[in-house]
């Protein structure tokens, strides 16, 4: 029973996760990055968000200057990787160590801020909260809501990635030596993808902290973790029936909801201690990754040649 | 079209593997030049080719496409002059992307890419009509993925992709080298057909010396870097591939082109 009752709010926070999957798709899939900054990003939208709204900035302006800062955050790894050669990984590792600090003095130098949901004038006008699950019109439900602002990202992305530039990003991303003899900057391109992936994973800390009334700088711990999660489940699941860009896109959230859900399963019907959860999303990233690998090693099925990507 | 000063280029300066693949080469090339390259493996033909399309810069020398010193441009900016079709047919088009895609990709090169459409309806039509030149059927699967196309037709896209916007300069590097014969032959006629059409100024690497005479209105030759022989006009109509390396022996006083190019 208490796993029904707790499935609005998993399928709530798969939702808002999703946004930061799709962010990782952006650099994992479409530019064949492996970006390690989300880890830090995340809490740096939600940071970015909770103490400007608590400074009595609009909600949405501080939502945008959630996205932006994670935007800046993409910056900073792009720099490193392209202008200093430095391996993705390891500009991606950089960051998000710095980023630690640089969240906690978001902070104000306290490893949480909360947003003050006690008063309820104060609570109303937030967009999503989790006390919004029950009590509350249907139109103000996290799901609905969160579902909506991926809609709209989605669309917006699939618009983006058919532009010129956007073209250009997926050139970049499936092969750097033809986009570079068709004239294209992949250094900038590069750079662009990362900023646009970080700018929504912030973007999506700032809605976890909204909806969780509170940032605290371990909250993208493993994000990147989570992020290939969605990722992968909703290649395994939809991928077959999912051609078309925008339905990859509604993939990997959807493979955010299934992961949470299937967490929150697990924690309400087997009494796990949740500090195994780390342990145990870590274990089914791991697996689901390998699978593929050893089946195209070991049972190769005939008319199934090559790399599928993006 | 194609000015080449003294370039040279050494590889790993400085430790065990050092390697000067480029040792001074100057080549000028006139409007509508269509030369062929052949020399050994390592004898520069590749480097030059790079050099030229700007992979990496040159230790020496200057380098100017239509009359545009491109010396200092980084392979992206030259991109806008020059079109290329590498060996590999996996390194000329964007496997995951459709073929209609790539062309559009081509098709804007060396402009800005703006957040227009990445490809409009009139372009498909386009596509259409160009893709038939090349007789392969792919007029009709415009929206396959590259990745599902076999080798020469890839090589026959990214020929059709470096040539859609009439380039300054075309490289041609071994691009046939990597299919089976029949296959070579169409995407070397296609290729013959493009370069007359558009009357391109084109440098076309080949390990075939009966391509290399049978193709084209000039041939060099390379070795060590250096190029070694430059044959153009009635001599090299009349050029036979016994002539050829009997001049090459002479040349280089080496007789290593009897056993590097003739078995390849």
């Amino acid at each position: 029973m208490s796993f029904i009752n707790a499935l609005p709010g998993a399928v709530s926070q798969g939702l808002i996760w999703g946004i930061m999957a799709i962010g990782v798709y952006i650099t994992y899939k479409i530019l064949d990055v492996a970006d390690l900054t989300v880890d830090g990003s995340f809490c740096t939208g939600g940071a970015t968000f909770v103490v400007l709204y608590g400074a009595g900035i609009d909600l949405w302006v501080a939502l945008l200057c959630a996205f932006l800062a994670g935007v800046l955050a993409g910056l900073v790894t792009g720099v490193l990787h392209t202008l200093c050669g430095i391996p993705a990984i390891l500009s991606g590792i950089l960051t998000q160590l710095a980023l630690w600090s640089v969240n906690l003095a978001i902070m104000g130098m306290k490893a949480n801020v909360a947003i003050n949901i006690i008063d309820r004038e104060n609570l109303e006008r937030l967009l999503i909260s989790s006390r919004f699950l029950r009590g509350y019109p249907l139109w103000r439900h996290p799901v609905l809501v969160v579902g909506l602002f991926t809609i709209a990202i989605i669309a917006i992305l699939y618009w983006f990635f058919g532009t010129e530039r956007g073209a250009s990003l997926r050139a970049t991303g499936a092969n750097q030596n033809m986009a570079r003899a068709q004239g294209i900057n992949t250094n900038v391109n590069v750079v662009l993808g990362l900023m646009l992936s970080n700018g929504l994973v912030a973007l999506s800390g700032a809605l976890l902290s909204q909806y969780q009334s509170f940032a605290d700088s371990s909250m993208g711990k493993g994000a990147i973790v989570i992020g290939l999660a969605a990722v992968i489940i909703g290649e395994v699941l939809f991928g077959k029936l999912f051609i078309n860009f925008a339905l990859k896109l509604l993939a990997v959230s959807l493979g955010a909801i299934v992961y949470y859900v299937v967490i929150q399963a697990v924690v309400s019907l087997s009494h796990i201690n949740t500090n195994y959860l780390k342990l145990i999303s870590a274990c089914i990233v791991a697996i689901f990754l390998a699978v593929p690998y050893w089946k195209g090693r070991y049972f190769n099925t005939p008319g199934k040649g090559g790399k599928v990507r993006a | 079209m194609l000015e080449v000063k003294n370039v040279s280029k050494t590889f790993n300066p400085g430790t065990v593997n050092e390697k000067t693949a480029l040792n001074g080469v100057s080549l000028h090339l006139n409007e509508g030049d269509f030369v062929t390259v052949i020399g050994g493996n390592g004898a520069g033909k590749s480097t030059l080719l790079n050099a030229v399309a700007g992979l990496w810069p040159v230790d020496r020398g200057t380098i100017s496409v239509g009359g545009l010193d491109v010396t200092r441009l980084p392979e992206y900016k030259r991109a806008k002059y020059i079109g290329r079709v590498f060996q590999d047919p996996m390194m000329g088009t964007a496997a995951t992307m459709q073929i209609e895609e790539n062309l559009a990709l081509a098709a804007r090169r060396g402009q800005r890419r703006s957040l227009r459409s990445g490809i409009t309806k009139e372009e498909r039509e386009g596509y259409r009509e160009t893709l038939k030149l090349l007789d392969l059927g792919l007029e009709d699967r415009l929206t396959s993925k590259v990745g599902l196309l076999s080798g020469g037709q890839r090589q026959a896209l990214t020929l059709l992709m470096a040539t859609l916007r009439k380039p300054q300069l075309l490289l041609l590097d071994e691009h046939t080298a990597a299919l089976d014969p029949k296959t070579a032959a169409k995407v070397l006629d296609a290729t013959e057909r493009i370069v007359g059409r558009d009357h391109l100024t084109t440098l076309m690497i080949t390990h075939n010396m009966k391509d290399a005479i049978a193709h084209g209105n000039r041939l060099i030759m390379m070795y060590e870097g250096k190029i070694v022989l430059d044959i153009a006009g009635e001599d090299k109509k009349k050029l036979t591939v016994e002539q050829l390396l009997a001049r090459f022996g002479q040349a280089t006083g080496s007789d290593e082109a009897d056993d590097k190019l003739l078995l390849s």
